[in-house]
Parts: structure tokens; C-alpha cells; sequence
């Protein structure tokens, strides 16, 4: 009874919110890795991307409200996010045109486009916040659990309740389907094999008549796509801040990294590798402890390893850890 | 005149001038072959011909019609395949995607070119669902010499393709060149192992230092004394 308790406790605190976190992550690091693949540079502006679709559903999903439109139990969110994705692929294409096309002409070198798209980072950020303010914006509504924590209790008889909310069980379902659809894209499609055809080697892509600025392009489209739906879930399942989004690069970094850049099945195993070391490292093993220890044991403090302050900070370690042991992550990266 | 010809190409990858007034052609159902010293620009000589290379003068003519301002996709369109000297296939992608990806610019069904790239390279069906990169230097020369097959091309054109691969290789690599050219196709290649290549040449062009030093039949030129000492061992 007791061990069962225990877990509960660790599926309750980590294994839950670690899969959504883990998925949230993941996406995000998908949109990294493509931009890394296809076009060759580490896209720093994919976070104020995210932040960006996020924002285009708060401000849909607000008037939805207003005229009285939603999904019942499901959050509203899920209908204006489809409009969200549009527009941020179009913020996507644009930034291309304007901004990344002209160093592509210029063939420059990678280093060149990363400083580019730390510039394009700010210039996004600021944009976010002259429309939408840098506040705190909870725009989740619906059914909040899809399990509340006293019905399994109930249900199980168990002391320690497990609690799924629906923001969560949206998030996993969402990113499974959509990161199903990138790979049966990327691995049964002409277009699809074509991006990694030139992902591979883009001399003889263009040998083949593989036609670059559309390769570039649905590059793009992806990349704003999964980056609003990232953005969006994550904001979801926590809440709207645009300041949060620029700390989520190092995690969805990390992520992209600990996989081996470039790789997707790469981007998704690190997403969850980075949720869940987070997760348990800065886990409070307290009450889990007092179930599997004799009582006489039982620990005063939090059993903690790190507080969640520096939760950041395992990210950094890992991906320091990664770049010094493995430079090209868990899978080779470098390929789509 | 030939089906396809780079007439008195010069030029270079900047502003010195790597070929000078140089000619290399073929004919339908003929092989060409370009030999010469390292550093020749027997490369350089091809890619000018695929578009891969601004011309200061001279230009490139097919089936009569000047295409040299035409882009690299564009003469694939027009029937031209290359095979490029390095990095000629896809390395992670598995050799049926690398044979599909040589078949990109074709809208209708090439699942007959796939079976006779399949009958030429009996070797490429079995690794079909291997990555390409995972594959012999030898096999991949082939998967190379098929991507550009799958286009069902008028001329293919290759740069040493039987570079870095074994002698027993290399004669099944040009029997089956021999094959392609009897076919109808112009086969226009660059060769290192230049008395072999001679030896099946309907065409050979010389180049020293980006210019035409001899140009002859494969036979004439095997048998010229000074072209025998200084480019063929003795
Ligand atoms: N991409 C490039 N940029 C600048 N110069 C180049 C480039 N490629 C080749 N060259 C130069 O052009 C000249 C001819 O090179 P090319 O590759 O055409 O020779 P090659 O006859 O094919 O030699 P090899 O037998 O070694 O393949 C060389 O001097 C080389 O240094
Ligand atoms: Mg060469």
C-alpha cells in the first residue's frame, strides 16, 4: 500500500506534468531542429516564435469568449490555435523574406545568421509586447481536470490522489498526433523526402531539380506551425507570460542538443530526457521517502536536491554534460 | 556539331579563369571521355557544361539549342544528368529515397526506369531500404550513376565514377556505362583510369591547364605516341 502511495505521489508530481512538460518541450525543439537542418543555423528567435503564436490565440480565444463561442468542456483556445498557427507561419515567412533570405543569398556563415535571428528574437519580443503587454494572462477554460485527484482517491482507495488536468491531457494527445504527421510527412512524402534529400546534401538536391526557396519555404511553414502550437500548450498548461518564453529556449535548446541536432526523433527523446531530469532533480522526495522508509527514518526536510528556482540550470548542466561527452548528442545529429 | 557541346568555355570560380577556350562534347549513343593531369579542370570543364559555373565566354549547346544561360534544374528538365565527382548521394537517406529523389522533376509513374535502374544495378535492390551512406564506395558510385538515371536522361554526365572503387569494380562499372550509351543515351564522363576509358571512348578530349591539348577518337589517341607518354604511362 505504502510503495503504491509512493507512486502515485512520483506519477502525480513528475510523471504527469513531465510528459506535458516533456511534449511541450519536444515540439518546441522539433521547430529548432528543422530550421538547424534545412537552413543551417540555430534559430534563437524560435522562443519569441512560440511566445507569438501563444499570443495570437490569447488574443483569439479572448474574443471567442466575448461572443460567447467554445468547446464546453474543452478549452477554447483549441479552436482559435488552428488560426494561430496560420498567422504565426505567415510571421515565419515574413521574418524569411525580410530578414534570413538576404544572408541566404549572401551565403553566410552560420555564426552570421545566429546573431541575425537573436536580432529577429528581439525585434518578435518587442513586437509582443507593444501589441499584448509583458503581464500575466490565464486564458484557459473548460473542464480544468480530466481526473480530479479526490475521484481517484475515491476510485482506488489510496491516500495520495493523482490528478490529470485537462490542459495536460490535450497537450500529450496534440503533440502525439502532430509529431505522427511530421514523420509520415518527412519519411512518405515526395516534399518530405526532398527536405531531407536536401537537408543531406544540398548541392545534389538542387542536381535533382529539388527547388531550394520551396524546401525553404515548408521549412517555414513547419517550423511557425509547430512553434505556435508549442507556444500555445505551453501557455495552456501554465499561463500566458511572454517573459517565460525567452527562458524556455535554453530547455528546448538542450533538448534539440541532447538528441543531436537536426535529428527529430533526436529532438523529441531530448524534450522528454530535459522535462523529466528537471522533474526529478528538483522533486521534493519527502512524502515518498516517508512511505518507503520505517518511520523511525523518516526525513525532516524536503528531500530535494535542487529547488525548483534553478530548475534552468539542470538544462545547462545536461547540455554541458552532452557537448563535452557527446558532442553529436544521443543520435547522430546533423541529418533530417 | 555535337548533341551536346561547351563550346570555347572560359572562365572560373572567381576572377582568375580556370578554363581557357575549352571544348568538350558527345553524341547520342556515344561515350566521350575528358582525361588529364589533376588539376586540369576536368571538373570544372563539367560543371561549366551543367550550368554549375558562370561563363565569361563561350557557351553551351543541346539538341541545337543554346542553353547556357539555363539553371543547373532547368537542364536537369531538359534531359541532363550529372553525377558529380564527390558527394553524389544522399547519405541518410535509404537507396530507393536516393533513386525516388533522382526522379523528382518527373510528374509521371517511374516505377519502369526504377526496375531497369534495379536490372543495370542488381546490387541496389537488395540495400534498397539501406541508408546510402552505410554502402561501399563501389555501391555507392552506383546508387550515384542510378539517381541520375531515374530522370531518364537524353545525356548523363559523370565525374570519375570509378574513383576510389576496385579494378574489377571498375571494368563492371564501365560495362555497364556501355550499356547506358547502347541505349541511345550520350554519355559524357571524366576518367582517371585513362587508358581503360579510352579503350571504350568513342570521343576523348585531353585538358591541360583548362585548354583542349588533344581531342580525338578514343582509338587515335590511344594510339598517338606523344599523348601515350605523357598522359598514358608509355
Ligand atoms: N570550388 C572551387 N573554387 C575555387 N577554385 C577551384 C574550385 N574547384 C576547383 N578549383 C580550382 O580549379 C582548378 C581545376 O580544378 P578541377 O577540379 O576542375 O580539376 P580536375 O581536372 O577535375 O582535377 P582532379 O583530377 O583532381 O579531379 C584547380 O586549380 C582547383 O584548385
Ligand atoms: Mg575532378
Amino acid at each position: 500500500m505504502d510503495s503504491l502511495n509512493a507512486l502515485v505521489v512520483i506519477a502525480n508530481f513528475v510523471v504527469v506534468p513531465g510528459l506535458a512538460y516533456g511534449s511541450q518541450l519536444a515540439l518546441g525543439a522539433l521547430g529548432v531542429t528543422m530550421v538547424y537542418s534545412v537552413l543551417r543555423f540555430s534559430n534563437f528567435a524560435h522562443g519569441e516564435l512560440m511566445s507569438f503564436g501563444a499570443m495570437v490565440t490569447v488574443l483569439l480565444t479572448w474574443w471567442l469568449q466575448a461572443q460567447n463561442i467554445g468547446l464546453s468542456v474543452l478549452p477554447t483556445a483549441l479552436i482559435a490555435l488552428p488560426i494561430a498557427m496560420v498567422v504565426t507561419v505567415l510571421l515565419a515567412l515574413a521574418t524569411d523574406k525580410l530578414v534570413f533570405s538576404y544572408y541566404r543569398q549572401k551565403r553566410s556563415e552560420s555564426v552570421t545568421y545566429l546573431i541575425v535571428s537573436v536580432g529577429v528574437m528581439f525585434t518578435i519580443g518587442g513586437l509582443i509586447r507593444f501589441i499584448i503587454g509583458p503581464a500575466d494572462r490565464v486564458f484557459t477554460d473548460g473542464q480544468r481536470f480530466l481526473l480530479k485527484a479526490r475521484a481517484f482517491k475515491k476510485m482506488t482507495g489510496l491516500n495520495e490522489g493523482l490528478a490529470i488536468k485537462t490542459t495536460q491531457g490535450v497537450t500529450i494527445i496534440v503533440a502525439v498526433i502532430v509529431v505522427a504527421l511530421i514523420f509520415w510527412f518527412l519519411n512518405k512524402t515526395k516534399t518530405g523526402k526532398s527536405m531531407r534529400a536536401y537537408s543531406d546534401n544540398e548541392d545534389l538536391a538542387l542536381l535533382s531539380g529539388i527547388n531550394p526557396e520551396r524546401v525553404v519555404m515548408i521549412t517555414w511553414i513547419i517550423t511557425g506551425a509547430l512553434a505556435a502550437l508549442a507556444g500555445t500548450l505551453y501557455g495552456l498548461d501554465k499561463s500566458y507570460k511572454p517573459f517565460t518564453y525567452l527562458s524556455l529556449l535554453l530547455p528546448i535548446f538542450a533538448s534539440a542538443i541532447v538528441g543531436g541536432v537536426g535529428n527529430p526523433v533526436g529532438a523529441i527523446i531530448g524534450g522528454y530526457v530535459i522535462a523529466f531530469s528537471e522533474l526529478f532533480i528538483t522533486f521534493a522526495y519527502k512524502k515518498v521517502a516517508t512511505y518507503m522508509l520505517p518511520a523511525a527514518w523518516a526525513p525532516e526536510g524536503l528531500v530535494q536536491l535542487l529547488s525548483t528556482d534553478y530548475k534552468i540550470a539542470v538544462s545547462f548542466v545536461i547540455l554541458l554534460v552532452v557537448l563535452l561527452i557527446r558532442p553529436t548528442g544521443l543520435f547522430a545529429g546533423k541529418t533530417i | 556539331m555535337h548533341y551536346l557541346v561547351g563550346e570555347a568555355m572560359t572562365g572560373g570560380y572567381g576572377d582568375a579563369d580556370i578554363l581557357h577556350e575549352c571544348t568538350i562534347g558527345v553524341d547520342e549513343g556515344e561515350i566521350a571521355v575528358v582525361v588529364g593531369p589533376n588539376g586540369a579542370g576536368k571538373s570544372t570543364a563539367m560543371k561549366a557544361v551543367f550550368g554549375m559555373l558562370g561563363l565569361r565566354s563561350g557557351r553551351v549547346m543541346m539538341d541545337g539549342e543554346d542553353i547556357t544561360a539555363l539553371k543547373p534544374q532547368e537542364r536537369v528538365r531538359k534531359g541532363m544528368g550529372f553525377v558529380p565527382q564527390t558527394n553524389n548521394v544522399f547519405p541518410s537517406l535509404t537507396v530507393l529515397e536516393n533513386l525516388e529523389m533522382g526522379a523528382f522533376v518527373r510528374a509521371d509513374d517511374f516505377s519502369n526506369t526504377l526496375s531497369q535502374v534495379f536490372e543495370l544495378f542488381p546490387v541496389l535492390k537488395e540495400k534498397a531500404v539501406q541508408p546510402a551512406g552505410e554502402l561501399s564506395g563501389g555501391q555507392r558510385q552506383q546508387v550515384a550513376v542510378g539517381r541520375a538515371l531515374m530522370t531518364q536522361p537524353k545525356v548523363l554526365m559523370l565525374d570519375e565514377p570509378t574513383a576510389g572503387v576496385s579494378p574489377i569494380v571498375m571494368d563492371e562499372l564501365f560495362d555497364r556505362i556501355i550499356e547506358v550509351a547502347r541505349t541511345g543515351i550520350a554519355v559524357l564522363m571524366v576518367e582517371q583510369n585513362a587508358k581503360q576509358a579510352l579503350h571504350i571512348a568513342d570521343k576523348g578530349f585531353v585538358l591541360v591547364q583548362g585548354r583542349n591539348k588533344y581531342t580525338d577518337t578514343g582509338k587515335a589517341l590511344l594510339a598517338d605516341n606523344d599523348v601515350r607518354k605523357a598522359f598514358l604511362g608509355g
